[in-house]
Order: structure tokens, then C-alpha cells, then sequence
């Protein structure tokens, strides 16, 4: 059994430290509809950690509560060992939880290299007088806030599109630029809301390296929903499954696979 | 051929980001600064400052304080006129009660004015959007209007209603009044233009310009990412009623010389500041230049033709232009909704591969 206090080292090396975030039996209810009912979990540091489940199971309603955009019902979000009050999404990004989304949500009207620039407002500081005569502190900022912006650009391999307008890339790329800015915000936790969906073998391929690499490399802690079982199983330390919204399983993936609920929500299994 | 950045190295970010990445581009804004603060005021008369330039850069200032809100922040205004005429009462008050400070000083204190007012107004639009907003901000225009109509203080009991500038010097230069010269008013609004412009590029290239423009195409996106809506509009409101305000003191203070608030700043106004942003391009700071020139020369041009070129009358000849004018908007927003910004970047694109295309 392993040490769940201390956290463990994976087979490939990688550290996994204390609980970074907990959360402690959250309801999410629209009205009548419960999304999600009384579900805990932990994410811990450093850790790459899927949530899977059939369509509508409540996964992206889950991504949504941990990233501050809904807040539960019932439960509470315990980050870095504080429980989080009622926050408005900017607040949440402000601590340094980053998130991509289902359907890009980019900038479309921006350069790629702006809308990367956007993932690091949170960490610029001068004021607008400043700005207004590029005096000093701003131009200087920029200049050093875009120096970090391009460690990204070129960590995903995204250099010779930077001038380019969002709106003009193909699907691929949208989803590596929308990475990059998330990156770009050197978040503590990344969500990752279906990374791969709709991309071909090849770009998820790319897509998975990228994961692996931010992980290994930054030490961010990884949130992942994803259908591509495949991609789940290699990928993640450890899965939650959910199912009508509420937890069937939670572990590493060799277990979560072998895991008789599990099956039958993914398989399907006789009502009698 | 001469269009290029081929061999135009960049050697470090600061050079990238200037406004002007092309050396071809620099040169060019360069001899147009030089030709517009050297040559013009050496030739201009008052016909072109009356009739051309005055009016093109006031307007200009104004379109770039709309475009900011539209263009920049997504946030429909109808409200322009009511806000220029902010700045033109608090500018007419300031100088009437402090005869001795700087006029200058009085035309920026003014746009400080109307930044307050526009942040006022530009609160519901933490709530409300798109054409709700733009009803909001069209009963600001009505309100604002109606007040200065409504409260004798704000023209200070003037039996007839208007308010009047009255003559005001900067360096022993008069620059309000009936013996202003021609190359001081234009000089005055130059300089005042060329701030503003500075000021918007600069907003609009840094971190406020990219909230603004974040909150403009995704708000919700923006707001994840850490964007504070409130404050992001509030800022867009705030910095585009400054320079509408400056516009509008202007407009009175320098151009008209005497002002009459339903007439000088009606909603005629806020809808031609509108089509100038629309027309010269959402979005883009040389757009508001382009769309101010546009529908200030144009009708100046059509009016020579037809009145001076092919000898209609006057009265046949306002009809007919505004009939033109009205055509050739919506003929331009088929051809290129983008504006002529648009057309220029398109332009520019074309003319980087000139002449060979391949």
C-alpha cells in the first residue's frame, strides 16, 4: 500500500507529492437536475489525473466546479491545504489554476503570440499611466513576460505561426495554442477539458508528448477529461470515473480497468 | 520591391513590437509627421482649416475613443455625442471659471470630466450587452443632452442657451476665439491628436489592450483566465470618454466657437462618429483615421464637384450628397465589412509580394 500522505514515485520517476487539492463531497444541482452528487477526490502534486465517464456523466460540470466557474451546491475545494470560499473565475485563475476548454475558447481577433500573451495578464503588473507612455516599467515587462512566452512557442513547436491570427488556424493548432496559453499562465494545477477530441492520430500523438513533457518538465499538476481510453490508460496516474454524476471508481488505470462498475458503465449491463 | 522585411533582422523583442515592424512603414510615418506638423501649417488657410483639417482631426480624436469601446472592447456606444458634449460644457465651464489657467490644461481636465461621466453610464455593461447596452448608452446620449438643455447653470444663464468660448491663449497664441489664426487651431488639435494617438497605441499594445480585446472576442474565456470583467470595461469606458471628451471640448472650444447642445452634440453626432469607426474599421487605430477622413473629405469633395465643378445649386447638391454619402457606406460595408483598415492591411499584404507574386 502505498504512502497516501507522503506520495509516492512512479514507475517512470516521476515524483508525486502531498494533496495539492480535495475535494469533499461536492453536489453540484441546476434547479432539479443534480450534475453531480457527492463525489470526493484528491489531486495531488505533480500527478497527472484523468476523469473519465460516459457522455453527460458530469465531468466537465466537475472541471467547471474545481476551476472556480461553478460553485457546488454542497462541498467544499480545499487548494494547498485552505478551503476555497465562493470565487469568481479570475480569482481562481489569480491562484494559479489554468484551464483549455471542450470547444476552443481563443481569442479570435488576436495574434497567436497575444493570445499567449493573455495567459501571463495575471502575472503583469504596471499600471496604466505606464502603459499609456510605454515608459519603463511596461515596455520593460513586456519585453520579459514575452521572453517566457516564446520558451512556451518553442516548447510547443508553434514558432512559425506566432504572427498569425487565431482565427485563420486550423482546428490542431487551436487546441496547441489554446495549451500554450494556459502554459503560459505557469499555472499550479492545468485542466485539461478533452485535449484530444476531434484530432487524428498523429496530433494526439503530439498532443500526448506535450502532456508528458509539461508534466515532466514544469512539474504542473495535470487534470485531464478524456474518451480516447487509450490515451487515459498511458497517460495518467490515476482515474476517477464518474457515472450520472456520481464516482464509480478511482485509481490507477490498471485498477479503474479491472474495476466491475466500471465495465458495465462503459459496456453497458443488463437491468433486471 | 521596396516593401519588404526581408534583410529588416530584428534582433530583440523590443524591436519586434514597435508599431511599425517595416522599415518601408516607419519612413512612411515619418514624412506624413513631418509633412503634417511642417508643411501644412505653413500653406493652411482658414477655408482648409475650417472646412477640412480641423474638423478631420477633432473627429479623428473622437474615432479613436469610440473605437477603443467598440472596436478594442466589444462594447456598443451610441452615447458619443451626449459624451463629447460632456467634454464640451465642462471645458466652456472650466474656462469661464478659471480664465487664467492654460487652455491645454482645461481640454485634458475636461476629458478627465467625461471619463467619469462615460464610467458612470458604462456600468450597466457589467450586466448588459450588445444592443441592450447600446439602448443603455442611447438613453445617456438623451439624458446628457436633455441636462444641458434643462440646467441654466451648465451655460451659465446665457439668455440664449449657448455656450460661447471665449478667447483663450497658450504661449501668447490665441487658440479659442474670433482671432484665432487658422494654423494655430489646426496646430492646437494636432498636437492634442497626436497624444491621443500615441496614448491609444500604446494602451491597446500592452496588457490593458489585450483584456480589452480578450473580453471583445470570448468573455467568458477571458474571465478564466484571469481577466477581471469589471474593471477591464470600466478602464475601456473610462479611457474612451477621456479622448471623446477631449473631442468634444475641442470640437466647441476650437471649431465652433459657440455651441448649441442638441444641435453641436445630437445624435446625429453619435452615429457619424459610429459609421466613422465602422467604416474605417473596427479594431484598428489607423481605421479611425481612415473613417474620419472619409466622411469629413467626402462630403467636402462632393460639394466641390457639384456645386463648384458642375454648377447645381446649393440646396439640390446637400440633398444629393447626402444621398451619395448614405450609398457609398453601405456600397463599401458590402465590398469590405472589415473597413478600410482592412482594405490598407490587404493592401500591404499584396504589396510585400509585388511584383513577384510566387
Amino acid at each position: 500500500m502505498k504512502d497516501m500522505n507522503e506520495g509516492w514515485v512512479t514507475a517512470d520517476g516521476r515524483k508525486i507529492g502531498g494533496v495539492l487539492m480535495e475535494l469533499r463531497n461536492i453536489t453540484l444541482k441546476f434547479g432539479g437536475v443534480t450534475a453531480i452528487k457527492d463525489i470526493s477526490f484528491d489531486i495531488r502534486d505533480g500527478e497527472i489525473r484523468a476523469i473519465i465517464g460516459p457522455n453527460g456523466a458530469g465531468k466537465s460540470s466537475m472541471l467547471n466546479v474545481i476551476s472556480g466557474f461553478y460553485v457546488p451546491t454542497e462541498g467544499s475545494v480545499w487548494f494547498k491545504g485552505y478551503q476555497r470560499g465562493p470565487m469568481k473565475p479570475y480569482q481562481v485563475a489569480q491562484l494559479g489554476i489554468a484551464r483549455t476548454f471542450q470547444n476552443i475558447a481563443l481569442f479570435d481577433g488576436m495574434s497567436v503570440l497575444d493570445n499567449i500573451m493573455t495567459g501571463r495578464l495575471t502575472l503583469m503588473k504596471s499600471g496604466l499611466f505606464s502603459q499609456a507612455f510605454w515608459w519603463g516599467g511596461a515596455s520593460r515587462e513586456e519585453e520579459a513576460h514575452r521572453e517566457k512566452v516564446e520558451k512556451i512557442i518553442d516548447f510547443l513547436e508553434i514558432q512559425n505561426i506566432r504572427k498569425t491570427p487565431v482565427g485563420r488556424l486550423p482546428y490542431g493548432l487551436k487546441k496547441r495554442v489554446e495549451l500554450a496559453r494556459a502554459l503560459a499562465a505557469e499555472p499550479k494545477i492545468l485542466l485539461l477539458d478533452e485535449p484530444m477530441a476531434g484530432m487524428n492520430v498523429e496530433e494526439k500523438e503530439d498532443m500526448c508528448r506535450f502532456i508528458l513533457d509539461v508534466n515532466d518538465e514544469f512539474g504542473t499538476t495535470i487534470v485531464l477529461i478524456e474518451h480516447d481510453m487509450g490515451v487515459v490508460m498511458d497517460l495518467s496516474d490515476r482515474v476517477v470515473v464518474m457515472d450520472y454524476g456520481k464516482k464509480i471508481g478511482d485509481g490507477p488505470p490498471e485498477e479503474v480497468r479491472s474495476n466491475q462498475a466500471v465495465i458495465d458503465a462503459y459496456l453497458g449491463v443488463a437491468h433486471d | 520591391m521596396f516593401y519588404r522585411e526581408a534583410g529588416d533582422f530584428k534582433t530583440s523583442y523590443r524591436e519586434d513590437n514597435q508599431t511599425f515592424p517595416i522599415r518601408f512603414d516607419r519612413m512612411g510615418f515619418y514624412v506624413a509627421l513631418a509633412v503634417a506638423y511642417v508643411v501644412i501649417p505653413l500653406v493652411i488657410d482658414d477655408y482648409w482649416a475650417n472646412a477640412v483639417f480641423v474638423p478631420f482631426l477633432i473627429y479623428a480624436i473622437a474615432a479613436i475613443g469610440l473605437n477603443i469601446l467598440v472596436g478594442y472592447a466589444g462594447q456598443v456606444s451610441l452615447g458619443t455625442g451626449g459624451f463629447m458634449a460632456v467634454g464640451a460644457y465642462a471645458v466652456y465651464k472650466l474656462m469661464t471659471a478659471f480664465p487664467d489657467v492654460p487652455i491645454f490644461i482645461h481640454v485634458l481636465l475636461a476629458g478627465g470630466i467625461t471619463a467619469a461621466v462615460g464610467v458612470l453610464f458604462g456600468l450597466p455593461s457589467l450586466r448588459i450587452k450588445g444592443f441592450y447596452l447600446a439602448v443603455a448608452t442611447l438613453a445617456a446620449q438623451f439624458f446628457l443632452v436633455w441636462l444641458f438643455n434643462k440646467v441654466p447653470w451648465f451655460y451659465n444663464y446665457s439668455a440664449s442657451g449657448q455656450i460661447t468660448a471665449p478667447d483663450r491663449s497658450m504661449f501668447g497664441v490665441f487658440v479659442t476665439g474670433a482671432q484665432t489664426s487658422a494654423t494655430a487651431k489646426y496646430m492646437f488639435c494636432l498636437i492634442l491628436l497626436t497624444l491621443v494617438a500615441l496614448v491609444a497605441r500604446n494602451l491597446t499594445r500592452g496588457t490593458i489592450g489585450r483584456k480589452w480585446m480578450a473580453i471583445r472576442d470570448m468573455d467568458i474565456a477571458a474571465e478564466i483566465i484571469g481577466v477581471n470583467p469589471l474593471t477591464t470595461k470600466i478602464t475601456a469606458f473610462a479611457v474612451s470618454s477621456f479622448f471623446i471628451g477631449i473631442a468634444g471640448a475641442l470640437f466647441f472650444s476650437v471649431y465652433l466657437g459657440a455651441a448649441e447642445v442638441g444641435e453641436a452634440f445630437g445624435i446625429n453626432k453619435s452615429f457619424l462618429i459610429l459609421f466613422m469607426v465602422i467604416i474605417g474599421g473596427l479594431g484598428s487605430i489607423f481605421g479611425s483615421f481612415a473613417g474620419a477622413a472619409f466622411l469629413v473629405l467626402l462630403p467636402v469633395l462632393l460639394k466641390n464637384v457639384l456645386v463648384g465643378g458642375l454648377g447645381w445649386p446649393t440646396d439640390l447638391a446637400a440633398h444629393i450628397e447626402l444621398m451619395i454619402v448614405g450609398g457609398l457606406i453601405i456600397v463599401f460595408l458590402i465590398a469590405e465589412p472589415h473597413g478600410l483598415a482592412q482594405l490598407w492591411r490587404v493592401a500591404k499584404e499584396k504589396l510585400r509580394l509585388w511584383p513577384f507574386p510566387h
